[in-house]
């Protein structure tokens, strides 16, 4: 009986792989026709290892529970470990695709491009993670602060709550004279990252220190990791971090409104999308590495956000892979997205979508 | 003839096994140091100097200046701090306490030592900092003035070396304690009762027969916990408001260690960023070596 049904099994995978094969042509030429192969039908068989951006794990564990539950046959792996490992792995080949906070560098191309011997790792946006001002100042419900202001708090330049230029943008609002105590990330991060990046570009004039991964602003106190951050805000009056924005709102900390010039804007995964929208695709052919405008003045974007990619060869995947990876991630760039709001995260916008399901299905 | 063989036999599967050990240690170090020195060579600043800790720029800038500052106040703090404790129980539960109180102690001093690490960094942070920042705020506002290490200039408390070296005592508390308890009830029992026919007091018993007898289990006990406030990683990682600076200033937030910079840091770290870090541990590993080896001399020298 049991050596009955374990011939059963691999007469079913063996099919199963068979029928993959096939659709994995028919959605190449479909894709060269300009069709769009749908996401739901192609499940596949066997198992794959990821790792990587711990900003996106949470999508990521229930991406991977929505698409096992369709697709019984095959297992993903992906352990958060951060990006830089996640890349790392990738280019060691010990991995199927990374997620990552930010596109591959320059200096990781080349590497990463070795890795896919036939050809290319490229990058496919997949989960718009906005970053949220914290603070925690009972009896404020709501807070402005604009890119300049908000430069000036975390290099502790502005260091009362009710300093004039933060009084100025929260007219009628009831400003304690408490001292602000800034938080950041102590270890190496890519939300430090992108929100560098961020007050580089909207701050410039305020904000001297550049980006990395790696907090560079004089003052402030830092904590480890999103959770350490949260809850340093949470246990200090007066506290202000940026951090994810699902950690802000499971502590019910006061989020700030943004305001790039036009207009205090609130955060919601609408907002980010909007800001997202306004991005544009700096990679070239099916590497769809993202430049946020973090300047944006369209109204009711909320800018600060960070796009966190799955990267993965174009070409050179090995055969067992390829399928398993070519699915899930068509399954993550389509019905996937629809998961991703309660979630605390935005999903990429549908012009945006359109090209990563359509670089998915070239992956040979 | 037999006997022979097998004698020779049993020799060498010892000295096989001997080997191991050394064939092992020497692939680490060699896989360690072979990580470490294109890292070192890429480095624009003087490692040993060099406070910051950027090695992951177009220009790499780092250094274990702040991170050998850090490491070795808060571990010393966590010393201070721990060893009277750590003696004073360790003599209670051996020479005062009733049986049956000492057995109870004596438990619980091992339980505590059970306790893994990252248990006692949540402890730190959900509990314990809120409450050394007043304790903290309190030794500023009365002596920060006149011993300038209290003072925070900030006036923030938070994540603090001084913290940080607290929970470390914590930590280390338990090991100099079990150490130092069965060192002491080592102590010939004919030496604290001519001791005390000779007149002594019960504290003079301790002071002429026990603490003199029991003075190299103490240093090394010492030392082992100083061994693991050195290295101690994911509770450091946890309290420690990481910045790259030597400051006396140990009640205001800031500071650094190896360990936990390297908990920090690996997980986003590129190619010369863990050559840095693997250079470090490298460092960290010779001043536990170099704190052995003095803890050793002073055992060695005879007392009095």
């Amino acid at each position: 009986m049991k050596n009955h049904l374990h011939h059963a099994t691999v007469g079913l995978s063996a099919a199963a792989v068979a029928v993959l094969a096939l659709s994995g042509c028919g959605s190449d030429n479909a894709a060269s026709a300009g069709g769009q192969p749908s996401a739901k039908a192609n499940c596949a068989t066997g198992s794959i290892m990821a790792s990587g951006s711990s900003a996106q794990a949470n999508a990521m564990s229930e991406w991977v529970k929505g698409y096992t539950a369709s697709c019984s046959g095959a297992t993903i792996n992906y352990q958060a470990v951060g990006s830089g490992a996640g890349i790392q792995a990738f280019i060691q080949g010990s991995t199927a695709f990374a997620g990552s906070d930010s596109a591959l560098k320059d200096e990781e191309h080349g590497p990463a491009d070795a890795r896919c011997k036939s050809g290319k790792a490229i990058d496919l946006p997949m989960v718009a993670g906005p970053i949220a001002v914290a603070y925690n100042l009972p009896g404020v419900d709501s807070l402005t602060l604009t890119p300049s202001l908000i430069a000036k708090i975390f290099s502790g330049k502005v260091t009362t709550w009710d300093d004039p230029a933060i009084a100025a943008v929260n007219s009628g609002a009831k400003l304690p004279s408490k001292a602000i105590q800034s938080f950041h990330r102590s270890d190496s991060s890519g939300t430090s990252d992108n929100f560098t990046k961020y007050l580089t570009a909207a701050a410039g004039s305020d904000w001297t220190y550049g980006h990395a991964k790696e907090w560079k602003a004089p003052g402030g106190q830092g904590a480890k990791g999103s959770d350490g951050v949260t809850t340093s805000v949470k246990q200090t009056e007066g506290g202000v971090a940026y951090v994810e924005y699902s950690f802000a709102k499971n502590a019910s900390l006061g989020v700030a409104k943004v305001d790039n010039g036009a207009g205090a804007v609130e955060l919601t995964p609408d907002a980010v999308g909007k800001a997202v929208e306004a991005a544009t695709v700096v990679g070239v052919g099916n590497d769809l590495a993202l430049k946020l405008d973090y300047t944006t003045k369209v109204p009711g974007a909320y800018p600060i956000a960070l796009v966190t990619y799955e990267i993965t060869c174009e070409k050179g995947l090995s055969s067992d892979q390829l399928a398993v990876v070519k699915s899930f991630l068509a399954y993550t760039a389509g019905d996937g997205q629809q998961t991703l709001t309660d979630l605390g995260y935005a999903p990429i916008p549908a012009s945006l979508q359109a090209k990563v399901t359509a670089a998915i299905a070239a992956l040979s | 003839m037999t006997t022979r063989t097998a004698d020779r036999a049993f020799r060498l599967t010892t000295q096989a096994a001997a080997g191991v050990v050394l064939v092992v240690v020497l692939a680490i170090g060699a896989f360690l140091v072979n990580r470490a020195v294109p890292a070192l060579r890429a480095d624009t600043a003087n490692f040993l100097t060099e406070t910051s800790w950027f090695p992951d720029q177009a220009k790499p800038v780092f250094g274990i200046a702040a991170l050998a500052f850090g490491t070795l106040v808060s571990s010393m703090l966590a010393l201070l701090l721990a060893v009277p404790v750590a003696v004073g129980t360790a003599l209670f539960v051996a020479h005062y306490a009733p049986r049956r109180l000492a057995r109870l102690l004596g438990f619980l001093v091992d339980l505590l030592a059970a306790v893994p690490s990252v248990v006692y960094g949540l402890w730190g942070l959900y509990f314990l900092k809120t409450h050394v920042n007043d304790v903290a705020g309190w030794l500023d506002r009365h002596f920060g003035s006149v011993l300038t290490p209290l003072h925070s200039s900030t006036g923030t408390y938070g994540g603090s070396l001084f913290l940080a070296g607290i929970v470390l005592a914590i930590m280390i508390l338990p090991i100099i304690s079990a150490i130092v308890r069965e060192v002491f009830l080592q102590v010939p029992r004919a030496n604290i009762e001519a001791a005390l026919a000779l007149g002594a007091t019960r504290w003079e018993a301790m002071r002429l027969a026990v603490l003199p007898y029991g003075r190299p289990g103490i240093v090394s006990a010492s030392m082992l916990g100083l061994g693991r406030a050195l290295g101690e990683t994911i509770a450091v990682a946890l309290l420690l408001s990481t910045s790259y600076d030597i400051s006396w200033h140990i009640t205001q937030p800031g500071g650094a260690t190896f360990a936990a910079n390297i908990a920090l840091k690996f997980n986003e770290a590129g190619g010369t960023g863990r050559g840095a870090l693997i250079a470090s541990g490298l460092v960290l590993f010779v001043i536990t070596l170099l704190v052995n080896g003095v803890a050793r001399a002073v055992v060695r020298r005879p007392t009095l």
